[in-house]
């Protein structure tokens, strides 16, 4: 999109780097060519990404290391013998406190707590905005508002009276528990991104299922959930990075049974016997973010769209 | 990258007729109208009510005025926990904002491949804050990551560990914050950027003024709204902030890199003293409820500026 518009403005790109010119130089379309500006231009963005990839880059050649190697504390060398068997131990027999069973019981907990979760949390918000927008009843505002009050409200604030209640209906430290919070906690959010999006929808696209007599469950089952898939695939993207990401939510409302993925890895990470495993350590970290990971370089665009549609909440 | 900017809460359509359908419309939004009065309104009002009481291990309902807000204010943890996320905050969002505006403007000059340089700078964010801490602990460590290998290859005075000097703590914290959402704010920044009128920058080209002052003067002051919608994204992250310490100092060494969601969490989980959680809760909140005050009054004077423009 932006490509088209300097295509068509012709002259605006090669800006700062050619300040010298930009304020004397003729204007219109300038031919390609290669500045001192421009060389520093990408020299800059270069030495930033460069940086934004060392972690990854260290993570990686540490997690295929022997500890030995390890030991030799030269962080950014690639490994001299590469070994998988960090990865292996990570994923099933590192140990937390007595257990030995590795980060996979995690990763299965955290698929059972974040399926639900989405799930629910995605049906209920676009019935949330789909009612906030075409069957507007009175207080409904107020309700929003409250909604959008609670998206910067701190968790903190919350994680107490939460337990009490899930605890009076039996559910704190359970599976349900915990699929209730985290769609309690989706909700503004999500609310937010549906009733947004419905909101572009041309209102005459409305009015023609009313008048063709569909009513409040029709016009949302026929109507607008297949209008929805764009926005429903933003959610899901979101809410999936979100809870998998999830670090305090687990640590309170999760209980012993239903450990995610990121709690287990906190459980290796911080249960040493004589010495730290950096190498096992590294790899149950890259195995930990490998879901979102996945989710952010396969969707690429949709994953942007997602952070703007949850950024703009303001 | 236009669409980024999606409406806010829409343009409102024409008030419906009431019919007997909004009688549905309520039963498909009962769980929200629940989750809505129950936790975001009366759940607050039990933290801030059980702020003035004597619970202790369970919440209790005798009422002890200030007493938990004294006891709070001269907690070491607390002070320490407060002024570190003063430090915190205001540096994390300062250089957030430069790092991730510089980012957008040089992403902006027309660049060859600059969807990959946006999936590197981005790609942090898809990463949780506790994998972050995690990842610069290690490369912080200071017997085994990056100081030793500065000094192995030849600069061997090389000093950069600052996670294990109760000083310089902050400092790594800082660092592991910014590398995680400093593309983000990029993001943002630059749809800003792009949202600029293409013929504004005609006019300052005519005009001869230089591309920097363009940007300061002209481009910065244009996209407002953009800058605002970072701030408020990393105000709301930087007072939860609780994972990144959890994972990359836990804490320390000593309280050093105590937060205030951390003192929440373990008055909660670990001494079991409600009253003082709920406290220092409360006290979190504070500063979003004077935000949202801020925001208010501006509305509130925006539109009377604007009813007196009119008339």
């Amino acid at each position: 999109m932006t490509a088209d518009t300097y295509a068509a403005t012709g002259a605006q790109p090669a800006m700062a780097g050619t300040k010298a010119d930009a304020a004397t130089g003729p204007s219109g379309p300038r031919p390609k060519r290669i500045s001192p500006g421009r060389i520093g231009i990408y020299c800059f963005l270069i030495i930033v990404a460069a940086f934004f990839c060392v972690p990854l880059y260290v993570m990686l050649v540490t997690s295929f290391k022997a500890m030995p190697e390890v030991r030799e504390a030269h962080l950014f060398n690639l490994p001299r013998e590469w070994t998988i068997d960090p990865w292996i131990k990570a994923w099933n027999s590192a140990c937390t406190g007595r257990d030995c069973t590795g980060l996979a019981p995690g990763f299965l907990n955290s698929v059972k707590i974040a399926v639900p979760s989405v799930f629910i949390s995605i049906i209920v918000a676009s019935l949330n905005g789909y009612a906030l927008t075409f069957w507007r009843y009175k207080g409904a505002e107020v309700l929003f508002n409250l909604l959008v009050f609670g998206a910067f409200v701190p968790y903190q604030v919350l994680v107490y009276p939460i337990i009490i209640g899930l605890r009076e209906m039996h559910l704190f430290a359970t599976l349900p528990g915990i699929i209730i919070v985290h769609t309690v906690f989706g909700m503004p959010i999500l609310t937010l991104l549906f009733r947004n999006y419905y909101s572009s929808i041309p209102l005459e696209i409305f009015k023609a299922a009313r008048i063709d007599g569909a009513g409040f469950w029709q016009t949302y089952f026929r109507v607008m959930l297949p209008l929805s898939v764009p926005i429903t695939t933003v959610a899901v993207i979101l809410q999936v990075t979100g809870i998998w990401n999830d670090f305090l939510f687990g640590l309170v409302f999760a209980g012993k049974d239903n450990i995610p993925m990121t709690l287990q890895l906190n459980n290796i990470v911080k249960t040493t016997f004589g010495t730290v495993e950096y190498d096992v350590n590294m790899a149950a970290t890259i195995l930990t973010a490998l879901v979102p990971l996945a989710i952010y370089f396969i969707s690429g665009k949709w994953f942007v769209r997602g952070i703007a549609a949850g950024a703009v909440k303001g | 990258m236009a669409d980024l900017t999606v409406p806010v809460a829409g343009a409102a359509p024409p008030a419906r007729r009431r019919r007997k359908i909004q009688f549905q419309a309520i039963i498909a939004t009962i769980p929200m109208i629940g989750i809505a009065i129950s936790v975001f309104f009366v759940a607050i009002l039990f933290t801030i009510y059980w702020s003035f009481t004597k619970s202790g291990m369970f919440p209790g309902w005798v009422w002890v005025g200030l007493r938990q807000y004294e006891i709070l204010w001269n907690t070491n943890n607390w002070q320490i926990a407060v002024s570190n996320i003063w430090f915190f905050g205001a540096m994390s969002l300062v250089i957030n904002l430069i790092v991730g505006f510089l980012l957008a403007v040089f992403m902006d000059q027309n660049i060859r491949q600059e969807s990959l340089f946006r999936s590197i700078f981005l790609y942090p964010f898809a990463m949780s804050l506790y994998v972050t801490g995690l990842a610069w602990q290690w490369i912080l460590d200071p017997n085994l990551g990056l100081q030793v290998a500065v000094r192995s290859w030849g600069w061997t005075d090389f000093q950069f560990a600052p996670l294990g000097d109760p000083k310089q703590a902050m400092i790594g914290l800082i660092l592991g914050g910014t590398w995680q959402g400093a593309g983000v704010t990029m993001a943002i920044l630059l749809a800003g950027v792009r949202g600029v009128d293409q013929e504004i920058w005609k006019a300052a080209k005519i005009d001869g003024i230089p591309t920097w002052k363009t940007y300061l003067y002209i481009v910065i002051p244009m996209m407002r709204g953009a800058i605002a919608t970072t701030l408020v994204l990393q105000l709301t992250g930087i007072i939860r902030t609780f994972d990144l310490v959890v994972s990359m100092t836990g804490g320390g060494p000593g309280i050093a890199t105590w937060m205030p969601a951390m003192y929440v969490i373990n008055a909660i989980q670990s001494k079991l003293n409600v009253g003082q959680g709920s406290a220092a809760a409360t006290m979190m909140l504070a500063p979003i409820a004077v935000l949202l005050f801020i925001r208010a009054i501006v509305s509130w004077w925006n539109k009377r500026s604007a009813g007196m423009n009119v008339s």
